[in-house]
């Protein structure tokens, strides 16, 4: 059967915003910001096997500009610090942030006089991924996590903060 | 190599000589550091024409006294020999003479120590942060440094 025949004289109602979500949540843009070990499981992320275009958000983008998904991978230490910020304020609205891995979320154990305890002292983050480095999966997981916030943000539900933990 | 014939012309600023399967190390006195680094860069029978690394030591720990150390690892490429020199600083002096005029390569090396360690480098042409950032407080290699310390965060605007 042909879509138009599928759809012959239907009539869907919604809603504008919650049209704009949907597609908004399958088309990001990521920008990842990779210091670390977790950029190579970003890589593998991108690439084939795993393949985030299956989440519409194969589209990576190495400026701010062009992105709304800021993916942080790997350990953020003070020097960094007003380059993340930067590039954060680079992007434009709507925007989302991933910290993906332990040492953007933490500090990971690199608890000394250098690196930053987590990137939300910097910048707000939306999901955290945990994981010394996440596996694909998991950065799957935090894209799919993103979604899910855009979508019940759209229809004006709460995020849950323990749920974006997981 | 031989040491003696430095020992013979510095007698009083050689505290120590080590020499142990080739690997040479003597520990001086901070007052002529310069002149005896400039007696090996320059006299044939040395001719340590490299430097290798320059670095710190804090002894806080240990109780020692002078607390600091400044480690000058020196190679000779004429010769093929190396020598350690531990140069003994205070914590109540930590003026260092500079030695960018005998070795290029000190320059970084120099700035590193300052900042992790805090020793001035006296003449050294341009002391100023390498690895850390401006406005960074204490020096992080020091053994008295809190672990759990941290610092005010850099805005872009100050920095970028």
């Amino acid at each position: 059967m042909a879509v138009k025949d599928l759809f012959a004289g239907a009539v869907i109602t919604t809603k504008l915003k919650e049209v704009v979500a949907w597609g908004r949540k399958y088309s990001l843009w990521p920008m990842p910001y990779a210091t670390a070990c977790c950029g190579i499981e970003f890589m593998g992320t991108v690439s084939s096997y795993f393949d985030i275009s299956r989440f519409g958000a194969e589209l990576v983008r190495f400026s701010p500009r062009q992105a709304d998904l800021l993916i942080v991978l790997g350990t953020i230490n003070y020097k960094q610090a007003p380059i993340l910020k930067r590039i954060y304020e680079q992007m434009c609205e709507p925007k989302w942030v991933i910290s993906a891995g332990a040492c953007a979320s933490s500090g990971g154990f690199y608890d000394n006089y250098s690196v930053i305890q987590g990137i939300d002292e910097l910048i707000p983050v939306d999901v955290y991924v945990p994981g010394c480095p996440p596996r694909p999966e998991a950065i799957l997981n935090g894209v799919m996590k993103i979604q899910e916030k855009i979508e019940k943000e759209a229809k004006g539900l709460k995020v849950d903060q323990r749920e974006q933990a997981a | 190599m031989n040491l003696t014939s430095l020992q013979e012309k510095f007698p009083s600023e050689i505290l120590q000589v080590n020499s142990k399967e080739e690997d040479f190390s003597i520990v001086i006195r901070k007052d002529r550091c310069h002149e005896i680094l400039k007696f090996l860069r320059e006299e044939p029978e040395f001719h340590f024409e490299m430097m290798v690394d320059l670095c710190g030591v804090d002894y806080l720990p240990m109780g020692e006294r002078p607390r600091f150390e400044v480690v000058y690892h020196l190679y000779s490429l004429t010769h093929n020999h190396r020598l350690r020199v531990r140069v003994k600083v205070p914590e109540e002096d930590l003026k260092v003479p500079t030695v960018t005029d005998l070795w290029k390569a000190a320059d970084w090396f120099e700035r590193e120590a300052w900042e992790m360690f805090g020793f001035e480098f006296t003449g050294h042409p341009n002391l100023k942060h390498l690895l850390l950032y401006n406005g960074f407080e204490g020096h992080p290699l020091r053994k008295d440094y809190p672990i759990g310390k941290r610092q005010k965060i850099p805005t872009p605007e100050e920095t970028l």
